[in-house]
């Protein structure tokens, strides 16, 4: 069953050969069948969904049931909100927070009457690229279980690459979609910044977070962002630029595309394998008409540096509302500054404190010019290297991660090698371009990522490559075994 | 003084917005705590704020009408602070990009004009408002303030003393009134002020240590804190100690200024461009729509009145204080009153009675026809000014035509002359001595006639003639 694609499925439903009710009833029978060795989930939702499944299977055959993604069982990752159902973004602190209200890409789906059968796993508001960092449990990589999904949105990826739901939600800051999108072997998009709403992400560090889509084809991913992308009023920094049909391009051909492929993704600390499998992959593209060249994207050497410093600055004001005052789990004291102290002492793992910290030290008077600011001149220079490019080539091609899934415990204890495995995701936040990472083959059993990244509200280039690709290969259908 | 004092102001005035800055809830005052508010302006996780249009407009109207220069370049910027009022631990306002700078106002002490400059303008939110509870260990918090926009207005440190800061919040609250931006109403919070004072010798150039004072409820206190504090800090400069960098409340019973906390370096608020936000650009099309809605000022309205309808400089001053008192003004001259005589009453009887109630002239039942027609039955010669005071009374408590109440009343003038006469020959006949005494010279008496007559009508004899008869019956004698 989860070896079909959206349309496939769409297809099955309207011949009736399936209920909306069988189809959620299957994602729960694999949840419970795989849920213990993966932990994708932080929260399910069976009662809901298995009611809104019920009234969907009566509107089924009418009318009212066009959309492609209707009655499609999905999971969304714990940091977007959800209206009355437990989002904790992984931390303690929220471990009781029901939302008043839900994200705006929530009240999309619901339009589109997907069925929501739990919330996903991840790093503690996202910081991490393990999924180590939850504050509840870790979820492991569904292709071994001793490997590390990724994160942040590792059980958005992990569930999807498990089979216990068709396409999840994910949100990346820094990588946090691709790069357990790549350790998993599924598809991750990260959008242009301002193409999908943000109003209801838990914010991490605004000026980068992005919620994008992870599926087990490029096709269905699309599906998902046509659904997800555009104008939102709650919003102010999502763009009022047109959505154009990602589908429509979904044709294999990418004659005279020209790709670019920076020395310093294939550079030193890149795995050989991960390399070899990036130039396969570029050879399978010249072979379907696309050229490639070399090209230099100087400040990347920067991006890691300049990432830690803006994003743990606006982490230190985001999570500062985290108080315990007026909701979530408050640690008891005597006075207010020790409810404070307490509280976000007990609440917040110590990824989070340590963001929070580098952040607020960042930001402090007497440093703001030579971190803050220093690091924002450099996210410009940054995003014109990207710029510089993007004149004379379509896409920019490279490895996800320079290496596949490390084992769990590997790197926790040494955050700056963790860091260091963003390196190849993290200039694409800076610099606010749209990026996605589909499978290229497998490394000693673990998926490998290949990464295309496009101009600015580009997807649509980005998908016709990755379809291309994807279609003239097997890669993405390998799937792990349980 | 032996020294020098320096004042700068520091005030901040809630916009009337229809709705929050950042959100669609309500900005009215007065509604039960925690009723006008949602997860934005509550500061749940995930929500993010969207710029209220009105509220840049009014805040720019507001910056215009101080003479600032408007930016065309604006960002808005978190300052970082926790506290319980403030749900997201960070306040959205203007660090270095404010909507408005390098204004002025003019303010007049002792007939002086002198020119005030206003660092700048920014727009933010306002906080929520903690209760504290005597005796419990806990303490509330409303969050229906929470949201509200909010401008801050810091003024250059041009004031000299603390009948210039009186003056300055004055004219400035006058033009914040006139904008039509804000109420202005310090009992409400939806305007507060914070000073700062410093003094230094004559001829030197640096300031000196400032304090910086709070919970200056009302203008007059804004003048006795500063008062207070100018001695305070003199005493402590010539007994030798220094002035150390405070913040100090006003106690209003004990009419004094009390330590809150010493301040030591300043306080690291961590204000970094808010990313949640876009930068605005302020286009010319911009300004010139909002300037173009900007109504008359106090400065053209006073300009206007003398030049217009001659009234004295002092009246011009007085009635242009206070939009609504200037506004009703307006109204009764246009119903057809006498600028002059509707000066007379609204700087005298009317001012005298809302001083005294602790009113402003829309709360009364008085309204400008009332008066207008009050002037006009005076004019006629219908009432004598003395009955109009008694009309007065009724018609500020009550309301109501003047006419249909000199009517009801019977208070109309009596002017008939023959009339009259039989009532002035009654008194005379009464008051021989009178008569003797005004022969002799002693004018007094005849006051004391008029006064019996007055007295004899209640009140409703027509003055100038009555003085006219008696001359002329006392003449016959």
């Amino acid at each position: 069953m989860f070896d079909k694609s959206i349309s496939e499925l769409h297809s099955l439903l309207h011949k009736k050969e399936l209920s909306v009710s069988e189809l959620v009833q299957s994602s729960f029978d694999r949840i419970n069948s795989v849920e213990n060795k993966v932990k994708a989930f932080m929260t399910l939702n069976e009662e809901g969904a298995m009611q809104a499944a019920k009234s969907l299977d009566d509107k089924l055959g009418t009318e009212d049931a066009r959309g492609l993604l209707f009655g499609l069982p999905i999971g969304v990752k714990d940091n977007i909100v959800t209206k009355g159902l437990r989002t904790t973004a992984a931390s303690q602190l929220l471990g009781n927070f029901e939302p008043l209200h839900n994200a705006t890409v929530v009240e999309r789906l619901q339009t589109a009457e997907t069925v929501t059968v739990g919330k996903l796993n991840m790093d503690e508001f996202a910081m991490g690229s393990s999924n180590e960092n939850s504050g509840f449990y870790a979820t492991r990589n569904p292709w071994n279980t001793d490997y590390v999904p990724g994160g942040s949105s590792g059980g958005s990826a992990a569930a999807v690459a498990a089979g216990e739901v068709f396409f999840s939600l994910g949100s990346d800051t820094g990588g946090s979609i691709r790069q357990p999108a790549a350790f998993c072997g599924v598809v991750g998009l990260k959008p242009t910044y301002g193409r999908v709403s943000r109003f209801g992400l838990i914010a991490f560090a605004s000026s980068l977070d992005q919620i994008g889509p992870i599926t087990n084809t490029v096709e269905d991913n699309a599906y998902l962002l046509q659904t997800l992308a555009g104008h939102d009023k709650m919003d102010s920094t999502s763009a009022n630029v047109d959505v154009p049909d990602y589908l429509s391009n979904l044709t294999g051909d990418v004659k005279g595309l020209r790709i670019a492929v920076p020395k310093e993704y294939l550079a030193e600390g890149v795995d050989e394998d991960v390399k070899n499998k990036v130039l396969a992959a570029l050879k399978k593209l010249e072979e379907l008409g696309a050229t490639w060249e070399e090209v230099s994207l100087p400040h990347s050497k920067y991006a890691v540096a300049t990432y830690y410093l803006l994003s743990s600055s606006e982490a230190s004001a985001n999570l500062a509302r985290f108080d315990g005052v007026r909701y979530g789990v408050r640690a008891e004291a005597d006075n207010l500054l020790d409810v404070y102290k307490k509280t976000r002492s007990e609440g917040f793992g110590e990824e989070v404190k340590r963001r929070i910290m580098l952040g607020t030290f960042a930001l402090s008077s007497g440093y703001y010019d030579a971190y803050y600011k220093k690091a924002q001149k450099v996210r410009t220079l940054i995003k014109n290297d990207f710029e510089k490019v993007f004149e004379d080539y379509d896409v920019i091609i490279g490895p996800t991660t320079p290496t596949p899934a490390f084992k769990v415990g590997e790197k926790i204890d040494n955050p700056l090698t963790m860091y260091a495995n963003d390196i190849l995701t993290i200039p694409v936040n800076l610099a606010g371009v749209p990026a996605i990472s589909v499978p290229c083959g497998l490394s000693d059993g673990l998926p490998v990522g290949l990464q295309i990244i496009g101009k600015h509200f580009d997807e649509k280039t980005v998908y016709r490559v990755a379809h291309a690709y994807e279609q003239a290969t097997d890669h993405h259908k390998a799937k792990p075994e349980l | 003084m032996n020294f020098e004092t320096i004042i700068g102001l520091e005030v901040h005035s809630e916009l009337k917005t229809n709705t929050k800055i950042f959100c669609n809830c309500s900005t009215n005052f007065g509604a039960p705590p925690n009723t006008n508010v949602c997860p934005i302006c509550l500061g749940h996780p995930g929500v993010l704020p969207v710029m209220n249009e009105q509220a840049v407009d009014f805040a720019m109207r507001a910056a215009m009408a101080l003479n600032c220069e408007i930016a065309e370049d604006t960002k808005f910027d978190r300052k970082n602070y926790f506290y319980p009022d403030n749900p997201k631990a960070y306040q959205i306002s203007q660090y270095d990009k404010p909507i408005g700078e390098n204004g002025w106002i003019d303010i007049e002490v002792n007939g002086k004009t002198k020119r005030i400059g206003i660092t700048r303008l920014h727009l933010e939110e306002d906080a929520g408002k903690l209760t504290h509870v005597d005796g419990e260990n806990h303490s509330l918090v409303d969050f229906n303030r929470q949201g509200t926009p909010l401008v801050e207005i810091v003024s250059e440190p041009d004031i000299r003393t603390p009948e210039e800061a009186y003056a300055y919040l004055e004219k400035l609250k006058a033009i914040l009134q006139y904008t039509e931006v804000s109420d202005c109403k310090m009992e409400e919070g939806s305007l507060r002020c914070d000073a700062n004072l410093s003094l230094r010798p004559y001829g030197q150039e640096e300031f000196g240590t400032k304090t910086e004072l709070k919970n200056l409820n009302s203008f007059a206190n804004v003048h006795k804190g500063l008062q207070y504090e100018e001695i305070r800090q003199e005493k402590e400069l010539l007994a030798g100690n220094v002035i150390g960098q405070e913040t100090r409340r006003y106690d209003e019973a004990g009419k004094k200024t009390i330590l809150m906390r010493v301040k030591e370096g300043s306080d690291d608020y961590r204000y970094f461009p808010e990313p949640d936000l876009v930068r605005l650009s302020i286009d010319q099309a911009w300004m010139d729509r909002v300037r173009n809605d900007i109504p008359e000022l106090p400065d053209a309205r006073r300009e206007r009145y003398v030049n217009k309808y001659d009234l004295p400089e002092y009246d011009a001053n007085v009635l242009t204080q206070s939009k609504k008192m200037s506004d009703f003004f307006e109204v009764a001259i246009e119903q057809g009153a006498d600028p002059k005589q509707a000066s007379n009453w609204l700087m005298g009887e009317v001012s005298a009675y809302l001083n005294a109630n602790y009113k402003e002239i829309d709360e009364v039942a008085l309204t400008p026809e009332g008066l207008g027609k009050l002037i006009a039955l005076i004019d006629e010669g219908t009432i004598s000014s003395k009955i109009a005071k008694k009309v007065f009374k009724d018609l500020i408590e009550k309301g109501g035509d003047p006419e249909q109440i000199v009517k009801d009343k019977g208070l109309v003038q009596i002017s008939d002359e023959g009339e009259l006469r039989k009532i002035v020959t009654g008194i005379l006949d009464e008051n021989e001595q009178s008569i003797e005494d005004y022969k002799n010279g002693k004018d007094r008496a005849l006051g004391f006639l008029v006064g019996q007559v007055m007295k004899a009508t209640k009140g409703k004899a027509n003055p100038p003639m009555v003085n006219k008869l008696i001359v002329e019956e006392m003449d016959k004698r």
